[in-house]
């Protein structure tokens, strides 16, 4: 089992991720770099699963989890960028600081 | 509760009984004048009266009994006196009661006839007055505290009576307070006799403490019985009893409110100068007389000393008055002297013999005053004159009071007159006997002035004077009768009954009494009383009007003296009661705010400065400071970091992010 | 009646008030009508109860403490809840619980500003419990408790509900309302004094076998316990804390202002009862326990009395103010009672005890007069009254009755203090100096011709005289039937002492010989 790419992969792939959280400034792209981040987290998941060949398969069954909740969290995520966009005619980020001090 | 010891130390040589059950009834006549004035004050003015009736009934009881007990006394004999125990403090028993004796006796009846007289006449003077009910009221007062007097068996009640009488004077002299003028000489009475009394009950204090004993009888019985603790202390004792005499029966120099006391009705002044509050004085130094005689025979001296500057000095002052009332006060004061230098030469009946005659024509004098001021409406005698015409009967009645006076036989006034100066002079007191006797010819003189100006001559008022009710006439007429027939009940030689009344006591009297007469004396009272009469008329009437006769005798700077009364008036109140009333009272009041309490603020200042030093300096600028620092600083460091909080998400993240990278690279490098 | 031979008849004469205050502040504040009669009704039942206490208490055995109890209260100090009466508190406990009901009465039409029944008849109450718990307690801490629970309604009274105009105060630079001057000098003024004497208190227990029994504390005193410079001290100390109260000269400036801001009712309960407080504590502890201090004291206390009664009949010469006039006169009436105590003779402490009870009696009811006439005129200033028997006659002659009684007439109430207390200083215990005490004696005789002056003369100002112009369109009222039914008891009770003063001697003399008998033997 060839452990280190598939690392590389995941790791590349949470890079890419956090990076697009921190840039981006649309919403929208911003919810889709968290799904990237959340991905990632899924493949090391199944990788390990794989390599450790546990019997209870409890990797596979965490990465289902996992997704579960990210499509529930798109959803939120998405409603609330839905609202945003109706209130504030923009999906910018930075035009929301309604959490200043 | 009532006690009836009688007879303790019975001494008396004359035959007498206990009275019976009129002797044991006889605190009706004290009782009785104050259950009728509360009658009369609360329910009074509802009566058809308003109120009289029940003040007339109440004195014509207090009359009728003490004429009972007065007939008793003549036919029999009567001493007893009752104690009621009020408390006891310590080893001293508090005790009121009556006596009923010689002396006490015949002050009833002078208080019972005077008064029903007075009260009678009353009637019709106050008539339409202002506060005729409480007139009345206080009027049966003052009868009642004369009686609560009288009656004494003990110092205390005394006191008693004594303080009573001025307060009922207060009220009566004060009657119309709407003048200033008025409530002045009532509170001016009222304050000249209570700085007497400071002399009686320091005196009463000091003969309690060294007798052990309140009762008037025991203290007499202690004093004729040569008692060591007593006699150390008698002198000052008999001093300080005097003082207090001084005061209610006016002696110089604390006769000045008498005059004064003229303020109030007529017939307050007539029961006033006869029966009721000049007389306590008097009958104050008879009820001790016992003990003066036996024990500060000293004291004596300087009683009759007293005695005699008063009958000159307040006669002398008579001449020169314009207000008729103000002429028989001085008049007053002046009888009073003869009858307290009476007591003051050992003459225990001749004084009170006396007090027994002046009673009645001062009494029958002033009502008749009050008849002719009710008439011509004014004081003044220079607003008098030619009243015979139209007041007959006041006239006459006046001129037997006059001549009862100024001691011509066979009036009353005549007699006890005449025993005084005998008594004087078989004292050999020659020097007082021939003051007493100028005094005679002084009384004659202004006495015979006053009926010139008010009733001879032209009339010189206002308006048209007319006879006076019946009402008042007859008190007068009555008075007359005891004016001229009151002396015969004690004429030396013929019948001394008067001696035998006053003498018959617990205690012996041993005194000087005059056997048959002593012509010497009785020719002098008369020649002088004579002379006195014929000069008045002389420079009265035969030489014309009031100013033209003034005018003979106004010689300076005499006269001013005397109409400005010796200037006593003045001095007292420039050196006495202004200094007191202004600046001493003003001084202790300014101490009391400057000093006292400016001491008691500035201890409060001073604690509340070095508050304020504490407070500022060590609480508000140290451990208040530092706990505020300590917000202080919370506060601005807050104000600085609370700027990283800028609500953008991805700052947050970035941050996070470098923590987590900080601490991964902590961990990895360090741990 | 057995309930009142253990003690709980008494208990229940000192707390019963205090119970009745704590309901009062439960019933709501709008119920004005229910607050009233329940106070009435509770200081009625209080004086019913000292009523019966009066017939339970053995006349014939005075001089011993009768119808108390003792109960163990703190231990660990040995303070105990003890309690009595003899002869010397009862009288004075009848009338602090007669004259209660007499200011209830008064207030139940009569409120000061601002009107608040509900905290004025508590405290009234409260007020009553501190003045009869001192006369009964025969504990010192018990004592020194009711001493200063007086202190806190009196205070409340006077800084609430006293007088709101503005004065200067000498001294200060800014003006003071009178009720917050008066109030905090009063209760200062008061607490200085029973600070010192709370030190006494502690040096006779640590003296004294650790007790604060005053029965026991004088059987100890008596056989010589406490003497030197301890004792002296002692008995200083106690004399400040009572002299204050009392007061006596130089320590009496709390009281003219206080009587003169505080409301009626205020001052009325002050001059009656709680002067009495001072020189009932000097007959109650200090002589007794202190008998050779006592007479070493006796002569400065005579002579402070002396001056007290000179000075303050003198400041009342010069007084303006009508309540200021009569404050002044308790001053010099207080100094005759000091006198009869400081004579140590039975004569002289039955004469400072009557005077006590005719003090209370008589001032009292002047207060009473004299506020109820501020409360009509809206003044006090005598330059401004005057013909007040023509605009209330009621008010006026009783207000002349009761001068004359407070001049000392023979035959009122007020005469036996002073005559007996000029009596006893005539002559004094055996050992005192006389010369001193008869010099006293004769000021004292000569402060009774000041003291006639000054009420004559404010009776002359206020009383008499045609009334001025700017009462002529005022509608002034005269004595109602509260104010009456508030002040007719009192003057029956002056004219029945002053006629038969056995009421208060009867009890008083017993006792008072027996006390003085164990202190100076004889």
């Amino acid at each position: 089992m060839i452990v280190q790419p598939v690392l590389v992969v995941a790791a590349a792939l949470f890079s890419l991720g956090i990076y697009g959280i921190l840039v981006r400034r649309n919403a929208v792209m911003v919810l889709l770099s968290i799904e990237l981040i959340l991905n990632s987290v899924n493949i090391n998941f199944i990788m390990f699963d794989t390599m450790l060949a546990d019997a209870m398969m409890q990797g596979q069954i965490f990465t289902i989890f996992i997704i579960t909740i990210a499509a529930a969290e798109v959803g939120i995520g998405l409603a609330i960028v839905l609202m945003l966009f109706r209130n504030r005619q923009t999906a910018n980020i930075n035009e929301f600081d309604l959490m200043k001090w | 509760m009532v006690n009836f010891t009688t007879t303790i130390f019975a001494e008396g040589e004359l035959i007498y009984t206990d009275g019976g059950l009129l002797a044991q009834y006889a605190w009706l006549l004290v009782l009785l004048p104050f259950v009728a004035a509360l009658i009369i004050t609360f329910m009074g003015k509802h009566l058809p009266l308003k109120g009289a009736e029940v003040a007339l009934a109440t004195i014509g009881l207090i009359f009728l009994y003490s004429s009972a007990l007065m007939y008793s006394h003549i036919t029999s004999g009567v001493v007893n006196e009752f104690f009621i125990n009020v408390g006891s403090i310590g080893v001293f028993d508090i005790e009121f009661g009556w006596v009923v004796d010689g002396l006490s006796i015949m002050m009833y009846f002078v208080v019972g006839t005077v008064a029903l007289l007075v009260f009678i006449y009353a009637t019709n003077y106050m008539e339409g007055e202002i506060r005729y009910t409480f007139f009345f009221t206080s009027l049966t007062l003052f009868a009642g505290s004369m009686l609560v007097l009288v009656s004494s068996p003990t110092l205390i009640q005394i006191l008693i009576g004594w303080e009573l009488v001025g307060v009922c004077s207060y009220l009566l002299i004060g009657h119309y307070w709407e003048k200033k003028d008025n409530s002045s000489a009532a509170m001016k009475a009222f304050i000249t006799n209570k700085i007497a009394d400071v002399g009686l009950m320091i005196g009463i204090i000091i003969l309690a403490l060294n007798t052990g004993t309140l009762r008037i009888s025991e203290i007499l019985y202690q004093a004729t019985h040569e008692y060591e603790k007593l006699s150390t202390v008698a002198f000052i004792a008999a001093i300080l009893l005097f003082i207090g005499a001084m005061g209610k029966s006016a002696q110089f120099p604390l006769h000045v409110w008498l005059p004064d006391a003229m303020a109030g009705p007529t017939p307050v002044s007539a029961l006033m100068h006869a029966a009721t509050m000049v007389t306590a004085g008097v009958y104050l130094l008879a009820r001790m007389f016992p003990f003066y005689k036996s024990m500060a025979p000293d004291a004596l001296d300087i009683v009759m000393l007293f005695g005699v500057i008063t009958l000159l000095a307040a006669g002398l002052i008579a001449v020169v008055q314009d207000d008729l009332k103000k002429v028989l006060a001085y008049s007053t004061v002046s009888q009073l002297g003869y009858m307290v230098a009476a007591i003051g030469s050992g003459a225990y009946t001749a004084a009170l013999f006396h007090l027994w005659t002046h009673a009645f024509f001062k009494a029958l004098l002033f009502l008749g005053a009050g008849s002719v001021i009710h008439a011509v409406h004014s004081n003044s005698m220079l607003e008098m004159g030619g009243l015979r015409k139209v007041m007959p009967k006041t006239f006459a009645t006046f001129i037997i009071g006059t001549v009862a006076l100024a001691g011509l036989p066979p009036f009353a006034g005549f007699f006890s007159k005449d025993e005084i100066l005998a008594s004087f002079n078989h004292e050999g007191e020659i020097t007082f006997f021939f003051i007493a006797v100028l005094g005679a010819f002084i009384t004659a003189f202004y006495m015979t002035r006053a009926v010139s100006l008010t009733f001879l001559g032209e009339y010189r008022g206002h308006g048209h004077p007319h006879e006076s009710h019946n009402l008042m006439t007859t008190p007068l007429l009555a008075l007359s009768v005891f004016a001229i027939a009151s002396g015969w009940v004690n004429i030396p030689g013929v019948y001394t009954g008067f001696t035998d009344w006053v003498t018959t006591r617990k205690n012996k009297i041993v005194e000087y009494h005059p056997e048959s007469f002593d012509l010497f004396a009785l020719s002098s009272g008369l020649l002088a009383g004579l002379l006195g009469i014929a000069l008045g008329y002389y420079l009265y009437q035969l030489q014309g009007s009031a100013e033209t006769g003034d005018d003979k005798i106004k010689i300076q700077p005499i006269w001013s003296v005397l109409e400005n009364k010796y200037y006593l008036d003045d001095f007292y109140f420039k050196y006495v009661i202004d200094p007191v009333k202004i600046n001493i009272s003003r001084a202790v009041d300014k101490f009391n705010t400057n000093v006292i309490d400016r001491f008691v603020n500035g201890f409060g200042q001073i604690a509340s400065l070095l508050g304020g030093i504490v407070y500022n300096n060590f609480d508000q600028n140290g451990i208040d400071k530092l706990l505020n620092m300590s917000s202080s600083g919370t506060d601005s460091f807050g104000g600085k970091v609370k700027l990283l909080q800028t609500g953008k998400t991805q700052q947050y993240l970035m941050m996070f992010l470098g923590g987590v990278v900080t601490i991964s690279l902590l961990i990895l490098f360090i741990i | 009646m057995e309930l009142f031979t253990n003690g709980i008849g008494l208990s229940a004469v000192v707390f019963f008030p205090l119970i009745s205050a704590f309901v009062i502040t439960l019933i709501p504040k709008a119920q004005e009508q229910l607050i009233k009669r329940f106070a009435l009704a509770s200081s009625l039942i209080t004086f019913v109860l000292s009523a019966i206490l009066l017939f339970q208490f053995d006349f014939s055995s005075a001089e011993k403490l009768q119808l108390g109890n003792k109960i163990s209260w703190i231990k660990s100090i040995n303070a105990n809840y003890e309690i009595g009466i003899d002869g010397i508190s009862l009288p004075l406990l009848v009338l602090s619980t007669f004259i209660t009901v007499l200011a209830i009465i008064y207030s139940l039409e009569h409120l000061p500003e601002p009107k608040s029944p509900k905290g004025f008849l508590a405290l009234i109450l409260v007020l009553e419990t501190g003045m009869n718990g001192t006369f009964v307690a025969l504990d010192l801490i018990l004592f020194f408790v009711f001493f200063e629970i007086v202190l806190l309604p009196m205070y409340f009274m006077i800084g609430i509900w006293g007088d709101k105009t503005v004065r200067t105060v000498s001294g200060f630079k800014n003006q003071i309302e009178t009720r917050l001057y008066a109030s905090i000098k009063f209760f200062v003024f008061t607490l200085f004094g029973s600070a010192f004497m709370l030190l006494g208190f502690l040096g006779l227990y640590y003296r004294g076998n650790k007790t604060f029994s005053i029965p026991e504390l004088i059987e100890l005193g008596t056989s010589g316990a406490f003497t030197g410079t301890f004792a002296t001290l002692v008995f200083a100390v106690l004399f400040l804390g009572f002299a204050v109260k009392v007061p006596m000269w130089p320590l009496h400036t709390w009281l003219p202002d206080a009587h003169t801001a505080a409301p009626t009712v205020g001052s009325v309960l002050l001059a009656a009862i709680l002067l009495k407080l001072g020189s009932y504590g000097f007959v109650r502890i200090a002589i007794p326990i202190l008998p050779e201090q006592a007479k070493a004291w006796a002569p400065a206390i005579a002579i402070l009395s002396a001056i007290g009664i000179i000075y303050g009949s003198l400041a009342c010469l010069a007084q303006t103010d009508l309540k200021r006039l009569i404050a002044f006169s308790s001053v010099g009436h207080m100094g005759f009672v000091m006198l009869g105590i400081a004579s140590l003779t039975p004569i002289g402490i039955n004469a400072a005890m009557i005077g006590m009870v005719a003090h209370g009696v008589i001032t009292g009811l002047l207060f009473f007069l004299s506020g109820s006439m501020a409360h009509t005129y809206h003044t006090r200033d005598m330059g401004r009254l005057g013909g007040n028997m023509k605009l209330l006659p009621k008010t006026g002659a009783l207000l002349g009755f009761t001068a004359m009684a407070s001049l000392g007439l023979p035959g009122l109430a007020g005469f036996w203090g002073e005559f007996m207390a000029l009596l006893g200083a005539y002559n004094p215990l055996d050992g005192l100096n006389t010369t001193v005490f008869r010099t006293s004696m004769v000021a004292g005789a000569i402060g009774t011709v000041l003291t006639a002056g000054y009420l004559l003369w404010m009776l002359q100002r206020v009383n008499l005289g045609e009334p001025s112009d700017e009462w002529s369109d005022k509608d002034l009222h005269d004595a109602d039937f509260y104010e009456l039914s508030a002040w007719i008891p009192l003057v029956i009770l002056t004219v029945l002492i002053g006629v038969f003063p056995k009421l208060i001697f009867g009890a008083t003399n017993d006792a008072v010989i027996a006390m003085l008998s164990k202190a100076f033997g004889g």
